[in-house]
C-alpha cells in the first residue's frame, strides 16, 4: 500500500469538467478538427473480421471532396437519377421542417424539432436500406419517412394532433409511428430504441428472415445505459443491425464532451464491444450511403452488427423550446468544416454535369409547393387545440387490447364530466 | 400561503423557479459540500433555468453538466454522498427518472439501513413533474407514488415560491434521500384549472414574496391553506391552486390542506381536519390506481372511520398515459372537482 508520506508530496486531485471550445460571443474556429482526405479511410471487405478494422473507428469515411468530386474506395457510384432523388428528399425534408417549425410559432401546434444540417444522415441512410428493413429512429430522423415517400399530410396530421392523426393525438408532435413505413413508434425517452432494434434484428435472425434493423440515436443519448445494453446484445448475438450515432456535436446545451466525445470517438465504442465501427462524414450523402450499404450487406450476410458514427452538426436549435444563442457561438454552423449536405450533393451533381442552378431553383419551388399543399390539406383536419381532435373516448382505448372495468368506469366519468361542463357553458 | 413565517429580513418577489434557485444558492453559500448537477444544469442553468447563475458563482466543480444518463446521475450522487458531500442532482423531467430508479430504490434509499448507519445518502433529487403544458406523455407524468412506495426516501412537493424555497432548503439539509417534485405547470404562476383564461403571474400572489436568506419549512408539516368545516380537501402541487379556486367558485366551506410532504406525512393535521369536517376529498393529478390518494384514503379510513359521514372521494388523472391533444379532458379540473364535492356533500338520504 502506498504510504501517506509519499502522497503528501503530490498536488491535490482536481475534478475535470469538460468545456466546449466556443461559447456565445466567441469566434468559432474548427481548424483543429482533423479531416482525413477523401480516399484516406480504407474500405474493408464486407466479410472482414471486426478485429481487423479498429482504425475505421478513428478515420472518416468520405466520398465527396471540396470540389464536389466523388472519389475513393467508398464511392457508391450511384446513377444520377438516384443522386437527384436523394437531393430532392433532403430538400423536401428541409422544406417540411421550415414549414412545421413556423406552424408551431403560429400556435398551430405545441412543439417541433428540425433536422437542419443533418438531412443526409436519415435520407441517404434510408436509400441504402431495403424498403422492408425495419427502422428504430430517434426524433430527428423524419428524413426516413420522407425518403420512403411517406405521406406529408399524414406526418402533418400527427404534428397537429388533429382528427386524422393515426396516433389519436396521443403523442407529442414528431413522435411518428408507422408499421407500414417500417418506422418504429418514437419514444420521448432517449435511447430506448437501441436495444429494441437489436431485439428486432435478433428475432429476424432467429426466424431465418432476410430483413435487418437500423437504429439511430444522438451522441448525447449514447451516454444512456440503453445504448450500452444494445451494444452488448448486438455483439453477443451478432445481431443483423446497424446502430447509428448521430454526432451533431450538441445535446440541447451540452456539447459532445459530456457524452465522452473529448476522450475518444463515438465509433470507437464499437471496438470495446467487438463490433465493426465506422466513422463517417455525416454531411456527405454519398459517404452515409456507402457506409450504410456496407453495414447492411454485412448484417444481411451474417457478419453481424455495425456501429456508425455520423459526424455532423446540428445547424439550428434543439427544438422550438430553446435558444442556442445562449449556449454556443452563433457562427459555429457557418464555420462547420464539413459544410451543408444539400449544398454538397448539389455541387456534386453540377460538377458531373447532371444538374444546374436553374433546375435546383425549380426543385426548391416544387418542394415548397408540395409542402404548402400538404399543409393546407392537413389543416382541414384541424390544428392542435381547436376542437378537431379525436373523440374523447379514444383516450381510454388501446391502453389494453380489451378495456378493463376500471377504465370503462373512468371513461363514463369523463363523458359525464364533459356533459356537466357543456351544461355549465350553456347556462352561462 | 404559509401561515407560520419566520422573520428572515429582506424579501424579493420570486416565481417558483427563482425561489428554487435561491434555495440552492443559499445552501451552496453556507455549505461547500452542496453541489448541483444534471443534464444542461451547468452552463445553461437547466432547461427551466432553475440552476441559472450557480456555475458562474460557485464554479464548475459545484455546478456542472452531466452525460445524459439518469442512472449515472443518481449513482454518482450516492457515491459523492458516501464521500461526505451533499449532492442536489436534477432529473430534467420526472418522466426520465426511470433509468435511475435502481440507484435510488435499491441503493440510496437503503444505504443507511444496510450499513447500519455507516453510509448515508443525503441527496436531494429535484425533478419537474405534472402536466398542463401540452408536453405529451413523456413530459407530463406524476410518478410520486412510485417513490412513496419505497422505504427510505422522502417525497416533497411544493405549491408556492415561498414553500418551494423553504422546503428545498429543508430537503437539502435533511440527512436522508429526498425526491423533490417541482410542479412545472406553476413555475411561472399559480394555475386555477381554467386553461382557457390568462395565467396570473406569481407576482400577483402573496407567496411570491420570498425571503432572501435562509429559512426552512420542516418536512412532514402540512399547510392548512383554508380553514373550513364542510369537507377536508387533501392536495399538493399544482392541484392546491385548482382545488382552492374550485372551493371559492362553489362557495363551499371546505378545509383545504396542502400536504407539502407526502412522506413523512402530516397525519395529525389530516386527522384533526377530517374529525372536524367528517368528509374528505383527495385530489391529485397522477393516475388513480395505486396513486398516493389510495394511501391517503386508507389512512383516513383507518383513523377517522367513525367521524366519516360520506365515502372518501378521489379526484385524479385517469389511468391512461397523459394524452397530448386531449390534455384538458384528462386534467382533473374544476368540473371534476365540483362533481366530487357534490357527491361527498350528499347526505345519507341522497339530498344535497
Ligand atoms: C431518458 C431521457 N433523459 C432526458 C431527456 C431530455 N432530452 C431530450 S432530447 C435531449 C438531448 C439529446 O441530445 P442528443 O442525443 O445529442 O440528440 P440530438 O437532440 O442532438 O439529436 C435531452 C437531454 C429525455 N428525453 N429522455
Ligand atoms: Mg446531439
Amino acid at each position: 500500500m502506498a504510504s501517506d508520506t509519499e502522497r503528501r508530496n503530490l498536488p491535490p486531485l482536481k475534478l475535470h469538467v469538460p468545456e466546449p471550445k466556443f461559447r456565445p460571443g466567441d469566434d468559432a474556429d474548427f481548424s483543429d478538427i482533423v479531416i482525413p482526405a477523401v480516399g484516406e479511410t480504407r474500405r474493408p471487405d464486407i466479410a472482414d473480421d471486426h478485429r481487423d478494422m479498429p482504425d475505421l473507428s478513428y478515420g472518416l469515411v468520405r466520398v465527396l471532396d471540396d470540389e464536389g468530386k466523388a472519389a475513393g474506395p467508398w464511392d457508391p457510384k450511384l446513377d444520377p437519377d438516384t443522386l437527384r432523388k436523394i437531393l430532392r428528399a433532403m430538400a423536401l425534408t428541409r422544406a417540411f421542417d421550415g414549414r412545421m417549425f413556423r406552424a408551431q410559432r403560429q400556435g398551430k401546434t405545441s412543439f417541433y424539432m428540425k433536422c437542419t444540417g443533418e438531412e443526409a444522415v436519415a435520407v441517404a441512410g434510408t436509400f441504402a436500406l431495403d424498403r422492408d428493413d425495419m427502422t428504430f429512429p430517434s426524433y430527428r430522423q423524419q428524413g426516413i419517412l420522407i425518403a420512403r415517400d411517406w405521406s406529408l399530410v399524414d406526418m402533418m396530421n400527427q404534428v397537429y394532433s388533429n382528427k386524422k392523426d393515426r396516433l389519436m393525438g396521443r403523442q407529442l408532435p414528431i413522435m411518428y409511428s408507422t408499421k407500414q413505413g417500417g418506422f418504429f413508434s418514437i419514444s420521448g425517452n432517449l435511447a430506448t430504441q437501441f436495444p429494441q432494434a437489436v431485439g428486432w434484428a435478433m428475432a429476424s435472425a432467429a426466424k431465418g428472415d432476410t430483413r435487418i434493423a437500423a437504429t439511430w440515436t444522438g451522441e448525447g443519448s449514447s451516454a444512456e445505459g440503453d445504448f450500452h445494453s444494445a451494444c452488448i446484445f448486438a455483439s453477443v448475438y451478432r445481431a443483423p443491425v446497424i446502430m447509428n450515432v448521430v454526432n451533431n456535436q450538441w445535446a440541447i446545451s451540452s456539447f459532445s464532451g459530456f457524452a465522452g466525445g473529448d476522450e475518444t470517438t463515438f465509433a470507437a465504442r464499437a471496438v470495446g464491444y467487438g463490433i465493426a465501427g465506422l466513422r463517417v462524414d455525416g454531411n456527405d450523402a454519398l459517404a452515409v450511403y456507402a457506409a450504410t450499404q456496407w453495414a447492411a450487406e454485412r448484417a444481411r450476410t451474417n457478419h453481424g452488427p455495425t456501429l456508425i458514427e455520423h459526424f455532423t452538426y446540428r445547424a439550428e436549435g434543439h427544438s422550438t423550446s430553446d435558444d442556442p444563442g445562449q449556449y454556443r457561438s452563433a457562427d459555429e454552423a457557418a464555420e462547420w468544416p464539413l459544410g451543408d449536405p444539400i449544398a454538397r450533393l448539389k455541387k456534386h451533381l453540377i460538377v458531373i454535369g447532371e444538374w444546374d442552378e436553374e433546375r435546383h431553383a425549380k426543385m426548391d419551388e416544387e418542394v415548397a409547393t408540395q409542402v404548402k399543399t400538404a399543409q393546407k390539406q392537413a389543416e382541414k383536419n384541424g390544428i392542435l387545440g381547436h376542437g378537431l381532435h379525436q373523440p374523447l373516448e379514444t383516450m381510454f382505448e388501446q391502453v389494453f387490447e380489451e378495456m378493463p372495468w376500471h377504465l370503462k368506469e373512468q371513461m363514463q366519468d369523463m363523458l359525464d364530466e364533459n356533459e356537466a361542463a357543456n351544461n355549465v357553458a350553456k347556462t352561462r | 400561503m404559509s401561515k407560520a413565517r419566520e422573520n428572515t429580513g429582506s424579501t424579493t418577489q420570486r416565481n417558483m423557479i427563482q425561489a428554487i434557485n435561491s434555495a440552492m444558492d443559499v445552501c451552496m453559500e453556507r455549505d461547500d459540500n452542496v453541489c448541483v448537477f444534471g443534464e444542461d444544469v451547468g452552463y445553461y442553468g437547466g432547461v427551466f433555468r432553475a440552476t441559472a447563475g450557480l456555475q458562474e458563482k460557485y464554479g464548475k466543480t459545484r455546478s456542472f453538466d452531466t452525460p445524459i444518463n439518469e442512472c449515472g446521475i443518481i449513482g454518482v450522487a450516492v457515491g459523492m454522498a458516501a464521500y461526505g458531500m451533499r449532492p442536489v442532482p436534477e432529473i430534467q423531467f420526472a418522466d426520465y427518472i426511470y433509468p435511475g430508479l435502481d440507484q435510488l430504490v435499491s441503493e440510496a434509499a437503503r444505504l443507511r439501513y444496510r450499513s447500519a448507519g455507516e453510509f448515508t445518502a443525503p441527496i436531494t433529487i429535484r425533478t419537474p413533474f405534472g402536466g398542463g403544458i401540452f408536453g405529451g406523455q413523456t413530459h407530463s407524468q406524476s410518478p410520486e407514488s412510485i417513490f412513496t412506495h419505497v422505504c427510505g426516501v422522502k417525497t416533497v412537493i411544493p405549491s408556492t415560491p415561498y414553500d418551494a424555497k423553504g422546503l428545498l432548503i429543508a430537503a437539502i439539509e435533511d440527512p436522508d434521500p429526498v425526491v423533490f417534485f417541482e410542479p412545472k405547470r406553476i413555475y411561472n404562476g399559480p394555475f386555477d384549472g381554467h386553461y382557457d383564461t390568462p395565467v396570473l403571474p406569481w407576482s400577483k400572489h402573496p407567496a411570491s414574496d420570498v425571503p432572501d436568506g435562509h429559512y426552512v419549512i420542516p418536512l412532514g408539516k402540512a399547510n392548512v391553506l383554508r380553514e373550513g368545516s364542510a369537507v377536508t380537501m387533501l392536495c399538493y402541487g399544482t392541484m392546491v391552486h385548482v382545488t382552492a379556486a374550485a372551493v371559492e367558485e362553489l362557495g363551499i366551506d371546505a378545509e383545504v390542506i396542502d400536504l407539502r410532504t407526502l412522506l413523512p406525512l402530516d397525519m395529525e393535521a389530516i386527522e384533526a381536519s377530517v374529525e372536524k369536517t367528517g368528509r374528505c376529498i383527495i385530489v391529485h393529478e397522477a393516475t388513480r390506481t395505486s396513486g398516493f390518494g389510495a394511501e391517503l384514503s386508507a389512512l383516513v379510513q383507518e383513523r377517522c372511520f367513525y367521524h366519516l359521514e360520506a365515502p372518501i372521494q378521489r379526484v385524479t388523472g385517469y389511468d391512461t398515459p397523459y394524452p397530448h391533444s386531449l390534455e384538458w379532458a384528462y386534467f382533473p379540473g374544476p368540473v371534476r372537482l365540483r362533481l366530487a364535492i357534490e357527491r361527498v356533500m350528499e347526505d345519507v338520504s341522497g339530498n344535497l
